[in-house]
């Protein structure tokens, strides 16, 4: 038996997630990584010429479900030719504040322990 | 108790010893849990049990509870789950406790390697977040265990959550090892294993289900003590005067604050798709709104009272709950700034309104 897990989505998620689809190698290395369903692999449409003149995968991938995506940067991260990016961060309000105040990087304060 | 001691300090008593002053200098964990040690040439690796036993689950309920979760640490290192050998599979995890512990008892019956990276005593996902679990420090670990000399494959399987910290295509060129995303949760390993390798979708999916939400409430309760406490203090000025009907009237009020601060910290998680909209401000201030409304009806507030307290109710759970995104599995900063932005001055307000509001109410008894 398969429980199925709902899809949960969030205001401005997916805000930072960007494809370069003229990037992507097909690879769906991001696909196994992702985990809300964001990103799949599909056929590519229109010409498989690149801009340089390189020939494009066969297959490309697609942002599914941006209002899924909780930019956790995996897909960026783990992306071979750079074809994705995300601006991935601490996610809660206290560390937002905590960045505004000090005009740095959302920052919980809690240090190597702890989670955010 | 004499069995478990026998287990424990019989093989290669030495090497325990050391082993065991190596937790103690961490401020570690190395407990029973370790059974034995695997000799392997001139290295010993050490054996884990497959089974939580009761000091493993009352760790497990303290620090849910939020008590010494920094010093609940595995020593960083190669461990052994069975008799693996040169082909077995190798998985990688974080030196949090919870973490290790929450993966070593779904292993039962299989042979293979652990690998644990020092994330500091964090789980995996938050590691990976703040770069712990990350690339550098797992392509050292490899090295430091000389990892190439007990197995004769090149594939690592990494928890899928591990992947916002470890770059695969990184970890190769430095390592030679290769990343298999393994499932998000342990218990779908041996499924995961027995498939050859192959994740079905659901393994790669985050859930977020009550139990799950339910299991953050008591730390998100303990972590509010001063405003707690602040509600309390509040409650007991709200009864001013002195005299009598002082102690009725300053219950009620503390009940009302109090209680909104336990509907952010417990009622907010178990009611968060319940609430309507996407937004975790609005859904904490209906929630806020409605307790606050609900309690002063209860206690036959005056008019003002009631709804200086609703305010402040509003805004309190709709702070309280907009730091939830910190929790939860789905959220993303880009939404949690947008939020902070349109609600910190609204939250400001309505605080400061209702403080007011109720201070006149109080204010008119004397």
């Amino acid at each position: 038996m398969t429980i199925a897990i709902k899809t949960r989505r969030y205001v401005g998620n997916g805000t930072s997630l960007e494809l370069k689809a003229e990037l992507c190698v097909g690879c769906g290395d991001c696909v196994g990584v992702c985990p809300h369903g964001v990103l799949a692999l599909v056929e590519r449409e229109g010409g498989r010429e690149g801009a340089d003149g390189r020939r494009l995968s066969s297959q490309v991938i697609a942002i599914l479900d941006r209002a899924a995506c909780m930019e956790c940067g995996a897909c960026a991260l783990n992306c071979p030719s750079s074809a994705l990016s995300v601006k991935a961060g601490v996610g809660c309000a206290a560390a937002i504040i905590n960045g505004k105040l000090r005009g740095t990087a959302p920052n919980c304060d809690c240090g190597d322990s702890g989670c955010c | 108790m004499k069995q478990i001691m026998a287990r424990r300090f019989v093989p290669v008593a030495k090497k325990v010893e050391e082993r065991v002053a190596g937790y103690r200098e961490l401020g570690t964990d190395g407990g029973p849990w370790i059974e034995g040690y695997l000799s392997l040439g001139s290295r010993s690796i050490p054996r884990v049990s497959t089974r939580l036993d009761r000091s493993d689950r009352l760790g497990a309920l303290r620090v849910r509870l939020g008590f010494g979760r920094d010093r609940y640490r595995v020593l960083p290192g190669l461990y052994a789950i069975g008799a693996p050998g040169r082909d077995s599979p190798v998985l990688v995890s974080a030196n949090y406790k919870l973490s290790f512990d929450a993966l070593r008892r779904e292993l039962g019956g299989l042979d293979l390697w652990i690998l644990v990276i020092d994330t500091k005593g964090v789980n995996v996902w938050c590691a990976a977040g703040k770069g712990s679990f990350g690339t550098a420090e797992l392509v050292a670990k490899i090295g430091r265990c000389r990892l190439g000399e007990i197995v004769s494959h090149r594939e690592l399987i990494l928890p899928q959550l591990g992947a916002a910290g470890v770059s695969g295509p990184e970890m190769r060129k430095a390592s030679g090892f290769r990343a298999v995303w393994g499932p998000v949760r342990a218990r779908d390993i041996p499924g995961f294993l027995a498939a050859g390798k192959k994740k079905t979708q659901a393994m790669s999916r985050v859930s977020f289900g009550l139990g799950e939400r339910l299991l953050l409430a008591p730390i998100e309760i303990v972590h509010a003590w001063p405003a707690l406490l602040a509600a309390l203090g509040l409650g007991l000025l709200a009864g001013l005067p002195f005299g009598p009907g002082w102690a009725g009237r300053s219950l009620a009020v503390a009940i009302v604050l109090v209680g909104a601060v336990l509907a952010g910290a417990a009622g907010f998680p178990a009611l968060l798709f319940v609430l309507p909209t996407r937004s975790f401000a609005i859904k904490g201030a209906l929630l806020g709104v409605a307790w606050g409304g609900l309690a002063s009806w209860v206690f036959h507030l005056p008019m003002g009272l009631a709804t200086g307290l609703s305010l402040v109710s509003s805004a309190l759970v709709a702070w309280i709950g907009l730091n939830f995104t910190g929790s939860t599995t789905f959220t993303s900063p880009s939404g949690a700034a947008k939020e902070v932005e349109r609600t910190i001055w609204p939250a400001a307000i309505g605080t400061g309104a209702g403080l007011v509001l109720a201070a006149l109410s109080i204010a008119l008894r004397f």
